[in-house]
Order: structure tokens, then C-alpha cells, then sequence
């Protein structure tokens, strides 16, 4: 097991007060709070810091933390001495904080001797098990048609010896035709197990969409690049435009400008009101790369007096 | 094979459509007590369809507003409000991501 050095975590000098660490605890807190936070293994991070504060903010379990000594380097291996806590009082005490179930075997060897089994073993009363959450990654695509995905989810179940243990199993899931980012999908009693007979957690499942090389998507909008040729943008066009529906014919007006919006109406993600499809026009200059191409360009500078920098003033 | 899949193939309900649930629901979807949700809707962290209580109706998306909003009390040591703040900021935020990944 290696040794975790509560103070580093937490960001604070040994000596620091309990004010001191209830505001540093705070600060991180905030800054790794999975609801809060984009920083990559936020939630790794916010049980590290809520581990360290559970033992920190505690004077007696930070005394007899600070008893091991201050020799120690996070990640050393690490054996607690026969006996280190004698004369504390939270000894077989069990655990004070909230999601103690997810501290590490560190804290458990020295704070939860005594505290974990007997967490378990002390639910004699029949209560629903855990909700469980999950991220699916899907494509665009599966939101318009629907689709069937398999995931694997591991998860801790209660053993025989009344201990958890990870298991993992497969479940097969309907993706419904309409969904969209960040949507939960719930499937009833799917979560943890129960206690005694009582009934399983839901399993939530959160909807993320794959990047896809040309679709952008807002909300159940959906938005295409559309590169045009200038002759097309300027004297107006019928072109060809992928949709996730297949492709369309479409008609671009005459004198358009790069930027322009074009909705297709009703043709965003499906949904009892849904979403628009908006293809936002861009032009594309053809390379002057050969003789006849470079003719073709002069043609145009002749046939314009044009001066794109005329609101610039120059 | 096939069949087989298929038959094991789980439907859910899509939280944020068409959902709704009663206080009574609400309050199971979230294990909080009743008087808890009440102070959520007090703050406007969610808003029920319907004149009282016992006719309020809840849109499913107010299971993830309160859960969140519950997590951020006990784990940031913020009031009902300031939960409620932080939870519109965290919306926007989120749609100003939204906006920002389309532009790229």
C-alpha cells in the first residue's frame, strides 16, 4: 500500500491551522467538484482531497496521521505499526464523512480497521441500492434513427463476506430515436444491488455524441460547413449538401455571402418539435495554379473595379 | 444470437422528455425528503406545473437539477441559493461550451 501524504493533497504546510485547512479543503473542493469542474480526473482528484480533509479536519484522526511521522514520500510503500493508534478515540469508531466507502486502503488501514466490514455487516435493514451512473458515446446519426448499444459497466457489488468487490456485466441498451448530449437516459432498478430485500439503484446513463468530422451540433440543431465555388455563391445555384438524413438537393440564392445561414427546417435531431439543420455557406477560392487558371483571375480583375477594402478606408 | 440480443435489449426513459413525476416521485428520484425539495422549489432550482403541491408536476430534468444541486450543498458547503446560482451559471456555461465547440 503506498503512503498518502494528506498535507501535500490538501495542499497545506504541516503545521497549517484547522482554518487553514478548512480553506484550502474549500478551494480544492471547488476546483475539482465533478459537477463543477472540466479538469481532467476531476472526480480522481476531489475524493483525494475529501479523503485528505476527512482525516485533516479532525484533530484526533489528524494527530494520529501526523504520529506516523513526517519522513514519509506520497506513493512509498507503506505498513501502519503494530498498534500506531493506540489512545485514539475513533479506533473501531468507523468512518465520520459522507462517501467513505471510496477512501483509500490507506485511510482504511488506519482509520477504517474495524470501519468498513462493519459498515456492511451493520446493515441489517432492507434499503434500495445505489444509482449508478455511465457516459455513452454515440454518433449523430444514432440520434436520428435510434440505435442499440452494448456497454460494459463495472461496478461494486456486496460479496458473500460482506465486503464489495467489482464485477462487471454487459448490458445491452436502446438508444431512442431523438436523443441528445448531455441527456440521461434512466433504466429502472439497472444500478447497484440492494441491501437485504430491498430494490437495486437506477442506472442513469449520460448521452455524449461522438465529434463528427463535418455535423456540429447545439442543442437539437445541427450545423454544416458548406463550401461553395464563388461563381455558385455569387450567381446562385443548385448543389448537392450531405444531411444525417441523407443527402439533398439545395438551392443557394444568388449573391451570397460567405456566412450566410441557410435552415432547413425540421431537419435538425428528431423530436416532437425538431430541431433545424442550418448550413452555413462558405466559399472556397480555386488555386491559381496554372496558365489557364492565372488567365481566369486576370479576366476577373479586369472585369471588376472591385476594391474589397473600401470600408477600411484605404 | 440475434434473438437473443434482442430480447435483452433495455428501453429507458430519456430524463429531460417527457417525463414528469409528482413531489412524491420527485423525492423518491432524488432520495431527499419532501421539505427538501420544497426548499429547491422555493429558490427556483426547479419549477413545478401546477397551483399546489399535491398538484405539482415535475419535468424530468429536475432530477439531475436537484441531484446536483444536493451534491454541491454537501460537498461545497453552499446554501440552497447559492446552489441555485451556480447551477444557472453551470447551464450557461454549458450552452456557451455548446456554442464555442460549434464555432471551432
Amino acid at each position: 500500500m503506498e503512503y498518502k501524504d494528506y498535507y501535500k493533497i490538501m495542499g497545506v504546510k504541516r503545521d497549517a491551522t484547522q482554518d487553514e485547512i478548512k480553506r484550502s479543503y474549500r478551494k480544492l473542493a471547488r476546483k475539482y467538484h465533478p459537477d463543477v469542474s472540466k479538469e481532467p480526473d476531476a472526480e480522481a482528484h476531489f475524493k483525494e482531497v475529501g479523503e485528505a480533509y476527512e482525516v485533516l479536519k479532525d484533530p484526533q484522526k489528524r494527530a494520529a496521521y501526523d504520529q506516523l511521522g513526517a519522513n514519509w514520500k506520497s506513493g512509498q510503500e507503506f505498513r501502519p505499526p503494530p498498534d500506531w493508534n493506540q489512545g485514539f478515540e475513533f479506533r473501531g469508531g468507523g468512518f465520520t464523512g459522507g462517501d467513505s466507502e471510496h477512501f483509500s486502503d490507506f485511510f482504511e488501514s488506519l482509520f477504517g480497521a474495524g470501519g468498513l466490514g462493519g459498515r456492511y455487516t451493520r446493515r441489517e435493514f432492507h434499503a434500495r441500492g445505489e444509482d449508478s451512473y455511465a457516459r455513452v458515446s454515440i454518433d449523430l446519426e444514432d440520434a436520428y434513427h435510434g440505435a442499440a448499444r452494448s456497454l460494459t459497466l463495472r461496478g461494486t457489488e456486496i460479496g458473500p463476506d460482506g465486503r464489495p468487490q467489482v464485477k462487471e456485466r454487459t448490458l445491452n441498451v436502446r438508444i431512442p430515436k431523438g436523443v441528445r448530449q448531455g441527456q440521461h437516459i434512466r433504466l429502472a432498478k439497472q444500478g447497484g444491488a440492494g441491501f437485504g430485500q430491498g430494490e437495486p439503484g437506477d442506472l442513469y446513463l449520460e448521452i455524449e455524441f461522438q465529434p463528427h468530422p463535418f455535423y456540429k451540433v447545439e442543442g437539437k440543431d445541427v450545423y454544416l460547413n458548406l463550401p461553395l465555388a464563388p461563381w455558385e455563391a455569387a450567381l446562385g445555384a443548385t448543389v448537392k449538401a450531405p444531411t444525417p438524413n441523407g443527402t439533398v438537393d439545395l438551392k443557394i440564392p444568388a449573391h451570397s455571402a460567405a456566412g450566410r445561414k441557410l435552415r432547413l427546417a425540421g431537419r435538425g435531431i428528431p423530436a416532437k418539435e425538431p430541431g433545424d439543420l442550418y448550413v452555413v455557406l462558405q466559399i472556397e477560392l480555386p488555386k491559381a495554379d496554372n496558365d489557364p487558371a492565372i488567365a481566369a483571375y486576370q479576366v476577373f480583375a479586369k472585369a471588376f473595379q472591385f476594391n474589397p477594402r473600401a470600408h477600411l478606408g484605404v | 444470437m440475434v434473438n437473443k440480443e434482442l430480447r435483452n435489449l433495455l428501453s429507458g426513459d430519456v430524463m429531460e422528455e417527457e417525463m414528469l413525476l409528482t413531489l412524491g416521485e420527485l423525492s423518491r428520484a432524488c432520495r431527499l425528503p419532501a421539505e427538501r425539495i420544497l426548499e429547491l422549489v422555493d429558490e427556483g432550482v426547479i419549477e413545478p406545473q401546477g397551483r399546489n403541491p399535491v398538484q405539482w408536476v415535475f419535468q424530468g430534468v429536475c432530477v439531475r437539477r436537484v441531484r446536483c444541486a444536493q451534491r454541491l450543498q454537501r460537498d461545497l458547503g453552499v446554501n440552497p441559493a447559492g446552489a441555485a446560482l451556480a447551477l444557472d451559471l453551470l447551464e450557461e456555461l454549458e450552452r456557451l461550451r455548446a456554442r464555442l465547440k460549434r464555432m471551432d
